[in-house]
């Protein structure tokens, strides 16, 4: 395999070896320690010494199931931590089959000008980008499909990106060719946008495919892991009919879905946006209600949704992204949420982040609450990059500070998702101490807090919380690097088997001999690797925290986040 | 007793459509959640999630009039 280094000052490309300490590494694994190893923790994230690296995990592009996720690591323009942000769609997998480990994309045109990568099985070349300049997601990828062959993926950035706005994200084409899975968190997108690159093609025409040492065993394993995620409820049922926005509800239910910014922990229109909604909107105008993001998937749980005429308008509609337009903003009408995925996608902004920050600029009364068409205008003005579209596109503690609001759910400058600490005790754990700034992908304590997998931990007391998030920070860390799909943690969590199997197919694969404690002793290994270049970049344990109006009581429980610094400070007491 | 009652993703087709998930339901004072499974006539071959204002409960649980109670098939997202 190689690692392609694409130097944007000089415009050159070059492929190197694998170093033999990048060998067993992949995803976020691979991302998290070349940012580490070349970049300082100080720079600024869009000057020329930060790095964007792109890698494939260490299963994609093989039979592995749900194995196609792509990391992109940076240091993080929002949250000035190291950053990686993982999507789906097709990128990994054509990456691993051209036996390509690693893109490391550094320094910064002279020239101030964009340019496309096209990946192809003879390496890496930098194309003139100049004609897609201004380009939204949709049409850039349109345009490259016509140029490259219908058979490409594209990941791009949109405007917002070319804006080096600290919401943008970095888009990546599905299956049928939409800009609809994004690594969306941290600002990926401005910081590909600083280096000078629009897009990045691959076309895995004649590639040699992922080479498998042990065929066989690996074939087996697969199989055998497979079947464990088609016969978990959540995997197997429960994710491919109705999506992550089955959510709605049972969060709405368990008093943990934040509404008006933070105030409420149930949301009157929840049954407005819920997953059995969108369902059932879906089926009436011949959407798809099960869509996979990549080939492979077996948990297919997107979806395509169609507007009132019937005609395409989005997919990937997740449950964050609802719930941020949604609940959060007080909006109830799930097709104006439709509209304003399908624009967070096009423009290229990350949906938790932006539906967060529309819902601080409601609090900052730019627009009234639930009002859904100037939600719809604000973020339009992101797109056409006008002065206020800039405040709001670099994010909700950025727009809040521009209009003087204290109310703002952010941990190291980052948009606080879809659960409220103070009801899902367990995943605001998560956001105060995870490397990433508030991500509830870190260490998805609604496992074991709200959905019964995974054990069952009191959502509304601290009993077991530190703990939990400790393990889930940790084998997050490790499944991140696989490429698999974080999901399959519901069946590895409930399946003892299941680990067992991801081990069997690394190791069959590479011809190593890992145990399932190595995979602990990787997630342990990545953490403490982020956490260094966090306290190299002047993170502390006093940013650790949540925003001191997680204080209040929330109702339906009249809950408080009421751990201590101390208590916080365990989760890393590896 | 009464109890407002709230079924969602699949198990909505245990309750007649036009109710949108949401029926009240009498049962006699005593009755567990056990019991409400068993009067929705809810099939037991899948684990299910049991809300009762907002906690977690065992299916044991012994409900009490004007509980609202929500059940849900395993549901999962992130």
């Amino acid at each position: 395999m190689k690692i392609y280094r694409v130097n944007m000052t000089e415009g050159t490309v070059r492929a190197e070896e694998v170093k033999e300490k990048y060998a067993t590494l992949g995803g976020r694994g691979l991302t998290s320690q070349i940012i580490a190893d070349e970049v300082d923790p100080t720079c600024h994230p869009l000057g020329p010494n930060n790095k964007l690296v792109l890698a494939p995990g260490l299963l994609s592009g093989t039979n592995a199931p749900s194995s196609g996720r792509l990391s992109i690591g940076t240091k993080s323009p929002l949250t000035r931590t190291i950053k990686e942000s993982n999507a789906g769609g097709t990128a990994a997998q054509k990456l691993a089959k051209l036996g390509i480990k690693a893109i490391i994309i550094e320094g910064q045109p002279q020239d101030g000008k964009f340019y496309t990568l096209k990946v192809t099985k003879d390496g890496v070349e930098l194309l003139d980008g100049t004609a897609l300049v201004g380009q939204r997601n949709y049409d850039v990828g349109k345009q490259l499909r016509s140029e490259h062959g219908e058979n490409v993926c594209v990941v791009s950035i949109g405007p917002a990106g070319e804006y080096k706005l600290s919401a943008a994200s970095i888009a990546v084409t599905d299956g049928d060719g939409r800009p609809v899975r994004h690594c969306g968190r941290g600002g990926t997108g401005a910081v590909m946008g600083s280096k000078g690159v629009k897009a990045i093609v691959i076309d895995d025409t004649d590639a040699p495919g992922v080479s498998i040492k042990d065929k066989e065993k690996f074939k087996e394993a697969a199989k055998d892991f497979s079947k464990m995620l088609l016969n978990h409820p959540v995997c197997g049922q429960g994710l491919p009919t109705y999506g992550t926005a089955v959510l709605i509800n049972i969060l709405n239910e368990a008093g943990g879905l934040p509404t008006k910014n933070f105030r409420f922990g149930r949301f009157d229109g929840a049954d407005k946006i819920s997953g059995e909604a969108m369902y059932d909107v879906i089926n009436e105008r011949n959407g798809k209600p099960t869509h996979g993001c990549h080939p492979g998937c077996v948990m297919r749980c997107s979806q395509v949704y169609h507007d009132k005429d019937g005609n395409y308008l989005t997919a990937g509609f997740e449950y964050e992204t609802i719930w941020a337009f949604g609940a959060h903003c007080t909006i109830d009408d799930l097709d104006a949420i439709a509209t304003l995925d399908r624009l967070c996608d096009d423009i290229g902004v990350d949906t938790i982040e932006m539906g967060v920050t529309i819902g601080v600029a409601m609090e900052a009364g730019i627009i009234p609450f639930g009002d859904a068409d100037g939600a719809i205008d604000l973020l339009q003005q992101v797109g056409e990059g006008k002065p206020l579209g800039r405040i709001l596109g670099n994010g909700a503690e950025f727009t809040a500070k521009a209009y003087g609001v204290s109310r703002v759910p952010t941990v190291k400058g980052q948009s606080i998702p879809a659960y409220d600490p103070r009801a899902v005790k367990g995943v605001g754990v998560t956001y105060a101490t995870s490397t990433m700034g508030a991500d509830h992908t870190a260490g998805y304590s609604v496992t074991a807090n709200i959905l019964k997998v995974g054990g069952q931990v009191d959502p509304l007391k601290k009993d077991g919380q530190v703990d939990l998030s400790r393990n889930l920070q940790i084998a997050t860390a490790a499944i991140d690097s696989t490429g698999l799909c974080l999901f399959v943690a519901f069946a590895v969590l409930d399946e003892p088997k299941a680990l067992p199997r991801i081990v069997d197919m690394i190791n069959a694969q590479y011809g190593l001999s890992l145990t399932v404690d190595d995979v602990t002793e990787l997630g342990k290994s990545i953490l403490k690797t982020e956490r260094e270049f966090n306290a190299k970049a002047g993170f502390t344990n006093s940013h650790d925290r949540l925003p001191e109006f997680f204080n209040e009581e929330l109702d339906p429980h009249g809950t408080t986040f009421d751990f201590t610094g101390e208590e916080l400070d365990e989760v890393f007491n590896f | 007793m009464q109890l407002e009652v709230r079924l969602f993703a699949n198990l909505r087709d245990y309750l007649p459509k036009d109710s949108k998930g949401q029926v009240k339901v009498e049962l006699p004072e005593g009755s567990t959640a056990a019991d409400l499974i068993k009067h929705l006539n809810i099939p037991r071959d899948l684990p299910l999630i049991i809300m009762v204002n907002g906690r977690r409960e065992p299916e044991n649980h012994v409900l009490q009039d004007g509980d609202r109670v929500g059940i849900f098939p395993p549901v999962g997202g992130g």
